[in-house]
């Protein structure tokens, strides 16, 4: 974005993407957030730290991505009774961001909605995990929270409240429907549930060792967050990591997204009531799944990924496998995708179902596989390529419905994108050129540096905000999750459908609890 | 429908042999004759995710797949705590989880059993305890089988189940 005709000045940002940062009043934060949103920018992030002990009050990051790369506008707050303004009515993702910014740090936004977001009476409500003087060990009794939930009245209409445990092995929150008969009139999420306090434990870390929380953030996307940690961490020493690691990186990250793209598409014909679908893609999920724990030590990979490469080469024989077996896996997500093409039951429960319009995606936002699905064509491997996607040439997938049959074809059509691009990543790790090391140690890390991490993950483009500390410590490290930007859509693609639906239509999306609620 | 008759007939069955029961993660001696002989070998589990990252309830789900064929060892998760057998929690028991993941427990018919898993849920983990967590699960409920690992393997999952309905003093059932 050019921020000079706001009359900003803009330094450059070490991130793995291009970026820049920009310190703003509250009147510039507001024209340079329009003025994103004009130009088909987005927003990713937004989180505040405490800078009291630097005498500068807190500040407030807002990170919007246009073509030109991630914008990080800085806003200081003088004292936390101070507000920034509401970004909502640009932003509509930008309204829970707010709320748990207040519940985290104390600092909040002009906004007629105060209503807490990840804050579930756990700890008293005028206490802030993330100002600097509050004690991560400090424990209070949970509590029960009375939360505002938005109500239709009228004639018939009734309310299902349902969670936060579900009904099946899958991650907690709260939905509250409000529906006439069968039909969903308004659909409010209440998240927060699995709230760890991540952020707060960061700062307990060794800067060179919280890429083993990050990748913890959200299991299913262990490669991505461990990535982007490096990717922030490395910017931060002024160091690369190998090219040999970089080809290993992206051979983790294709398999994580093609692991989880083969389970989505079991459980949505399961979800279909189809269990044939569940029982052929969930033996192919796990072929996967043990020829990654044969070749790196760990089924979902966590902990391969680390800053300045990858904890381990690979074995020759391991590289032969994953290519035969992608070979294999093409054939069979072919064949498998035949059937689900031609089986009415589930063409009947997908087509139109949930839909998401692309006027709709574009207005709130919605980020990743599901935007892909609504016709936001974006995808960082493509967009800004990393190495070694450079050099691999992603071809981004997309449709336009919107629905849950959109986001199974995506789905289809990634899988044997990442099919594809194995193939590629382990014909170079067999090349004699490609041989090398696979991590550098990284120099010290000097203090007081922010950096950020930016990497496409299966279900959309994770950010990791890494603020380095004296003597290798961390200050602040702020992950964020795709899903922030796509729960809200949810509530909105529920609408009109019938509440059984309602299982599809989340799975559909599949947004992650854990990586949302920190 | 023939596509479908034949990419069943060609994979046929994957189902592999049961693992052994891994006794050592038996933790408290709870398991007392006279509870297994009201569950048997069939066991009924609620899941109950407190706090997870999610890799756990991904290994979980993989117990359900061909190869670990869960249903077919008898065994099966169900909706309800009602209908349970066992609780099997996940996660760092987040502060916010705490109440939902006792309620859960409570309604529960007794006899039942409380399934640990992964390194959350049996310590903390790398989550450990603070303000919003409690830490290792059995500070709020009597664990019975601990399965460690982060995440633990199927195999290492289903070996602990296994270890929870079949313990070494077991009376044959009459």
């Amino acid at each position: 974005m050019n921020v000079a005709p706001l009359g900003l000045a803009a330094a450059a940002l070490p991130a793995g993407i291009p970026a820049q940062r920009a310190q703003v009043s509250s009147g510039q934060l507001l024209t340079a957030c329009r003025l994103a949103w004009e130009n088909d920018g987005k927003l990713v992030a937004l989180w505040a730290s405490d800078e009291r002990d630097r005498r500068r009050g807190f500040c407030v990051r807002v990170v919007v991505e246009d073509r030109d790369g991630l914008t990080v506008l800085e806003h200081t707050l003088p004292d936390p009774d101070a507000r920034y303004p509401d970004l909502t009515a640009i932003f509509p993702a930008a309204n829970r961001m707010q709320r748990a910014t207040y519940d985290l740090v104390g600092v909040a936004a002009e906004s007629d909605d105060q209503r807490p977001w990840l804050w579930l009476a756990s700890w008293p409500i005028d206490q802030f995990p993330l100002r600097r003087d509050f004690v991560a060990s400090a424990q209070w009794d949970p509590g029960q929270e009375e939360y505002d939930f938005v109500k239709v009245e009228g004639d018939g209409v009734h309310e299902i409240p349902v969670g936060p445990v579900h009904a099946g092995i899958i991650e907690p929150g709260h939905f509250r429907f409000q529906v006439v008969g069968e039909k969903v009139l308004r659909l409010e999420e209440r998240l927060g549930y699995t709230h760890k306090g991540i952020e707060k434990r960061f700062e307990s870390f060794p800067i060179l060792d919280g890429g083993r929380l990050a990748g913890r953030v959200s299991g299913d996307s262990t490669v991505a967050y461990a990535w982007a940690y490096a990717q922030a961490l490395e910017c931060i020493a002024h160091s690369a990591a190998p090219p040999r690691a970089a080809w290993l990186r992206a051979l983790c990250l294709e398999r994580e997204r093609l692991a989880n793209h083969l389970g989505d598409l079991g459980a949505l014909g399961n979800d279909g009531g189809f269990a044939f679908g569940l029982a052929q893609f969930s033996r192919l999920r796990e072929d996967v799944l043990r020829i990654n724990d044969k070749a790196f030590g760990h089924r979902l990979l966590m902990d391969v990924v680390v800053p300045g490469g990858v904890a381990r080469d690979i074995a020759f024989e391991h590289v032969h496998a994953m290519r035969d077996e992608a070979d294999r896996l093409t054939r069979e997500i072919v064949a498998l995708r035949a059937i689900y093409d031609e089986h009415a039951g589930l063409q009947d429960r997908f087509r139109t179902c949930g839909r998401v319009t692309p006027e709709l995606a574009a207005k709130m936002g919605l980020l990743g596989l599901a935007g892909r699905a609504s016709g936001v064509r974006r995808d960082l491997r493509c967009d800004f390529p990393c190495p070694p996607y450079d050099a691999l040439h992603v071809r981004i997938v997309s449709a336009t419905a919107g629905d849950v049959w959109a986001r199974v074809t995506v789905r289809f059509d990634e899988a044997l994108e990442s099919a594809r691009l194995i193939a590629l990543i382990t014909a170079a790790l067999l090349d004699p050129a490609a041989m090398g090391d696979t991590r550098v140690a990284l120099a010290d890390t000097p203090a007081d540096r922010l950096a950020i991490g930016y990497i496409e993950g299966w279900r959309g483009p994770v950010l990791v905000a890494l603020e380095s500390g004296p003597n290798g410590t961390i200050r602040r490290c702020h992950p964020q999750d795709p899903s922030w930007c796509n729960w809200p859509v949810i509530e909105h693609a529920a609408i009109g459908n019938i509440v059984p639906d309602f299982p599809l239509i989340n799975k559909s999306f599949n947004l992650s609890y854990s990586g949302h609620d920190l | 429908m023939y596509q479908t008759l034949r990419q069943i007939i060609r994979i046929g069955i994957r189902t592999e042999a049961r693992p052994a029961p891994a006794m050592d993660n038996v933790v408290v001696q709870r398991l007392q004759a006279d509870i297994l002989r009201t569950l048997g070998r069939a066991l009924t589990i609620r899941h109950v995710d407190a706090g997870s990252c999610n890799a756990c309830e991904l290994e979980a789900q993989a117990l359900s797949n061909p190869y670990y064929n869960l249903e077919g060892l008898g065994i099966r998760h169900v909706a309800s705590p009602r209908h349970a057998d066992a609780l099997m929690v996940t996660g760092p028991v987040s502060k916010h989880m705490a109440i939902a993941l006792k309620r859960t427990y409570d309604a529960m018919p007794e006899p039942k059993l409380v399934i640990a898993v992964g390194e959350c849920a049996c310590g903390g983990g790398i989550f450990g305890d603070s303000y919003a967590t409690v830490g290792a699960l059995s500070k709020i409920l009597p664990v019975d089988v601990a399965i460690p690992g982060c995440p633990p393997s199927p195999t290492a999952m289903l070996q602990g189940i296994l270890a929870a309905i079949s313990a070494p003093a077991r009376s044959e059932p009459r």
